[in-house]
């Protein structure tokens, strides 16, 4: 199925639009679990594969969007869905639909920052638990010190 | 290494040399590394390991223990994560221990140290150095030198006297 066919399936929920230059499902973030569900259960659908979670920044890590891949390997068709969110909401966590997003969810969360409601654990999962800051967002600014270890930030350091 | 010691026993089988050079000569050719990896210099740390440039014909082979450890081979980039980690390994290594900084990241940060808000911008900061290998990653061959100059600088100790700083 192209994007088409799959967005005239999910089309009667509320928030969702299809981007029909950059093929991509935008949902709103309060419709995202009907969505995913739907994804999961239709069985011309029949997305059995989250491929990969994104999350990007705008800019100003005022506005953020998590990009989902999913991926059906028995229909074999594949779509982009995106959220967009601003800074401090939260998005519906799928790790109850899909156990793969456990992780990534975690790596989002780690990364940007970007809090998602329901989750089983969430907790940083690359960085140390003590860390401060979203290290990919715009705005970071790496610190001088950790844990009393310094961290240059030129070659003056050295010099 | 020191071959000098050896072609002495040409013509009796008997040596007179300090004890200070006995222990180092001991020393410097029983070069027990730590067995861990950081990064992809660990696999050139293995590839030196291996038959085609066998680190053991110089009497370093690999301990998976820091307690029977002498030499830290700090292979590949060193997150501040794991900061913590190596200086740990270290203090649980038993003297006299040496510390090889093997690659650009342990040495200073390498391609990260501008950018890399995690990475440790040189392993110095949190154990002393004994041998830069300098490399991205450094070849086997670079790291058996690097080895050699830690035999040269082992060779120069004077373990039984005080140490004048």
């Amino acid at each position: 199925m192209g994007s088409k066919q799959i967005f005239e399936v999910i089309s009667s929920i509320k928030g969702v639009d299809l981007n029909l230059e950059s093929e991509f499902i935008s949902v709103s973030s309060v419709s995202l679990l009907e969505v995913a569900e739907k994804f999961k259960n239709d069985t011309t659908l029949d997305f059995d594969f989250l491929m990969c979670i994104t999350a990007l920044d705008d800019g100003n890590s005022k506005i953020f969007t998590v990009v989902y891949n999913f991926h059906s390997n028995k229909n074999n068709h594949s779509i982009e869905v995106r959220v967009s969110i601003t800074d401090g909401e939260d998005v519906p966590s799928l790790a109850g639909i899909w156990k793969t997003a456990d992780w990534h969810e975690r790596e989002a969360y780690d990364m940007m920052g970007i809090n998602f409601s329901g989750h089983p654990e969430l907790k940083r999962i690359l960085l140390p638990e003590d860390w401060e800051g979203f290290p990919l967002r715009k705005n970071y600014e790496v610190a001088d010190y950790y844990h009393g270890v310094p961290i240059p930030k030129d070659k003056s350091y050295w010099e | 290494m020191d071959l000098s010691l050896l072609e002495r026993f040409d013509k009796d089988n008997v040596v007179v040399e300090k004890l200070d050079t006995l222990i180092n000569w001991s020393r410097a050719n029983s070069q027990w590394y730590f067995q861990f990896g950081l990064a992809c210099c660990a696999i050139e740390m293995m590839a030196a390991a291996a038959p085609r440039h066998d680190l053991e014909r110089f009497g370093a082979m690999p301990r998976a223990s820091p307690r029977q450890s002498d030499v830290m081979i700090v292979a590949g980039t060193v997150t501040l994560k794991m900061a913590e980690r190596v200086k740990r390994l270290y203090e649980q290594m038993s003297d006299p221990k040496y510390v090889i900084s093997m690659g650009s990241c342990a040495n200073s940060g390498g391609p990260y140290w501008q950018h890399g808000y995690h990475v440790l911008k040189g392993v110095d900061l949190v154990v002393p150095v004994d041998v830069y290998v300098p490399g991205c990653p450094p070849r086997p061959e670079a790291l058996l030198q690097g080895l050699l100059e830690l035999q040269k600088k082992i060779m120069t100790e004077t373990p039984l006297r005080k140490q004048v700083v």
